[in-house]
């Protein structure tokens, strides 16, 4: 009588259902790097591999932020039109406004997360959906970009700041160092913190989460904040890596973004995910992509797959989770 | 006293002012006040050249909304329809170029476009994957195939035949605008008065209530978006007809554009709420917008911003009337 049982099933399965899916990930991704390595001898070499780490680097910063985000249940479709427009400041302040360099960098950073911000002020305090704030903020983001830069794209930087996206450090590329230390802080945040705990109790029930006295709004207008923070640093390596801003810089970085964290196992439903996914998830997009077009497959034809793996991996997720609710 | 609170006559001005205050009428307002104060300032924007030009080029905007606005209204969300407008119009493009009989060019986007919506109806409503996902996927799926297949070549030397959107009706009524009106006039009174249209908006008002009066909330939604995939097929014919030449990639953004044109029509984004009038009003004032920079000589490069701050403030206009209704 005193003692309530705790419901077995629920404490086992969720460990269960979270091994098993990254266990199968990857396992997917060694027969896929083992497949393409076969396919091509110039896949599996150290330079490519630190290449393709190169280019996953300004989607990777975006992706952690949007496992957080998918986690309480939300999304963020606007990630996107803020690097344009981070990117399009950058530029614009540095060379319009007189900027030095280094303030400009600061200043699209600042403009980043004040525009997720403002997604993050109005659906908590207005209530809209997250997804309908951020397909009017992709629109809105996307033609302040277009309407301050006219057309017209920056180039010119100083050699200094092309080292962030092109050199190396300790042999690594430079920006990579970004990622892997924003993937440590984000995967300790999630797993080891009250913050990160929160993220799941939204996810799992807002109401439950709001009766317990948990700061939902206030997390919630964290993470999206967070997330424009980090389209903006996006945007600074990516502008760094190609020279040049133009303002369709981003456009479709939220596919890419939201495919590698529901590839990586966590639910679009919410409540369910992890960093280590998202992360596994990344490697595998890019590795996908990089494969292709190591095969000959061009550049148009792998959104196609990335589309199909989209859908896919959330229709294999959804049944299993409804295998594991006994629905 | 019972007496005096029934509205008595159609003269009440509480009963004015509300239809007055109505999404459409502001709209319509808007439509018109807009026009004449970009006649005011530069006359030539009211040239009869300039207005009906802005008509015809936008027609196809109208009637995609109202395939979008069914679907919000039932409570869901398509952002593939511009990239599957750019493939269908390229499939009945290169159908005409191959000299197929004109007819099957023209039915060919109507029938491919509720093959391909229908399907993403079923993988939503069946399979239940969030909308969202599912068409994230298609826009993705749809636009680099395209690309892949076509390698973006224009496609010339169309038959003179092809081009639908010349014809006139009824003495001078050019096709697009009397496709739009007629498409919005039918499906508005589809929506409004017959069983599987008032479903829409039992499906996205109440999902559990429509359940128990024996709508079948799944058939509902993929009837939707093959009805969504119908008047994204009109919309490529239009789009495919208006010029010479098609261009074989998706139109940038025109899924946004459609969506702008569908909430700012008072589409309500929470779902069960919205009329088709509302939306081809806005997809008509949104083109106004468009031209009228233009002519006040602000850079044309601004449109997205404005949709984008036009979207944002009917949704917050509409979340917080609402919540004043509810009283919550």
């Amino acid at each position: 009588m005193s003692e309530i049982p705790l419901p077995p099933i629920a404490r086992r399965a969720a460990p269960w259902w979270l091994l098993r899916h990254e266990t199968m990930l990857a396992a997917i991704l060694l027969v896929a790097l083992v497949v393409l390595g076969s396919l091509n001898d110039r896949f599996l070499t150290l330079d490519n591999l630190l290449n393709q780490g190169r280019l996953t680097t300004e989607v990777g910063l975006i992706a952690l932020p949007m496992t957080f985000i998918i986690i309480t249940g939300g999304i963020d479709l606007s990630v996107g039109s803020i690097v344009g427009l981070c990117a399009i400041l950058l530029g614009y302040s540095w060379k319009s406004f007189g900027f030095p360099l280094p303030l400009a960098i600061g200043f699209s950073l600042l403009v980043g997360a004040a525009a997720g911000f403002l997604n993050g002020l109005v659906i908590t305090r207005v209530k809209v959906p997250p997804l309908i704030m951020t397909i009017a903020t992709l629109a809105l983001y996307r033609g302040l970009a277009e309407g301050i830069s006219q057309a017209r794209s920056v180039r010119g930087y100083p050699q200094w700041f092309y080292v962030i996206g092109q050199e190396n450090l300790f042999g690594i590329p430079a920006q990579l160092w970004l990622l892997l230390i924003a993937i440590v802080i984000a995967g300790i945040a999630l797993d080891r913190t009250t913050f990160g705990r929160t993220l799941y109790a939204i996810g799992n029930n807002e109401i439950a989460a709001r009766f317990s006295g948990l700061p939902v709004d206030r997390t919630k207008l964290i993470i999206y904040t967070l997330s424009g923070l980090m389209a903006g640093l996006s945007a600074v390596v990516l502008v760094s890596r190609v020279t040049t801003t133009r303002s369709d810089m981003g456009s479709g970085y939220e596919l890419d973004v939201i495919a590698a964290v529901v590839l990586g196992g966590t639910s679009i439903f919410g409540g369910v995910g992890s960093i280590w996914g998202t992360v596994v998830g990344l490697a595998m997009i890019q590795l996908l992509k990089d494969g292709l077009a190591l095969t000959g497959v061009k550049g148009d034809a792998t959104i196609v797959v990335i589309g199909t793996v989209l859908i896919l991996s959330t229709l294999v997720a959804s049944s299993l989770q409804r295998r594991r609710d006994g629905v | 006293m019972s007496v005096m609170t029934v509205p008595s006559s159609r003269a009440d001005p509480r009963r004015i002012f509300k239809a007055l205050a109505s999404q459409e009428a502001l709209l319509a307002i808007a439509v018109i006040g807009l026009a004449i104060a970009v006649g005011l300032y530069n006359p030539r924007f009211l040239a009869a050249r300039n207005l009906s030009d802005v008509l015809l080029g936008n027609a196809y905007i109208a009637v995609a909304a109202i395939g979008m606005s069914m679907v919000i209204i039932s409570g869901n969300i398509d952002i593939s329809v511009g990239a599957l407008i750019g493939v269908l119009a390229t499939l009945s493009g290169t159908l005409a170029v191959k000299g197929v009989p004109i007819i099957v060019t023209w039915l060919a986007p109507l029938v491919a476009g509720i093959l391909i919506m229908g399907l993403q109806g079923v993988v939503i409503a069946y399979l239940r994957i969030p909308a969202i996902v599912v068409t994230l996927g298609m826009l993705s799926i749809l636009k680099g195939g395209l690309i892949s297949v076509t390698g973006g070549k224009w496609i010339t030397d169309l038959p003179d035949s092809f081009h639908l959107a010349d014809l006139e009706l009824l003495g001078s009524v050019p096709m697009p605008v009397f496709l739009m009106i007629a498409a919005t006039i039918l499906a508005a009174w589809w929506m409004h008065d017959s069983a599987p249209g008032r479903a829409i908006y039992a499906v996205g008002g109440n999902a559990e209530a429509a359940r128990l009066c024996g709508i079948s909330q799944p058939r509902t939604v993929v009837m939707v978006f093959a009805l969504h995939g119908l008047f994204a097929g009109v919309a490529a014919l239009l789009y495919a007809t208006q010029l010479r030449v098609i261009q074989s990639t998706v139109p940038p953004n025109l899924e946004l554009t459609v969506i702008t044109a569908s909430v700012v029509g008072g589409v309500s984004i929470l779902g069960g709420v919205g009329t088709v009038i509302g939306s081809t009003l806005a997809a008509i004032l949104i083109a106004e917008i468009a031209s009228a920079l233009v002519f006040i000589d602000l850079s044309p490069y601004w449109i997205r911003a404005v949709q984008g701050m036009l979207i944002l403030a009917t949704v917050i206009a509409d979340i917080l009337r609402r919540r004043r209704m509810t009283g919550a």
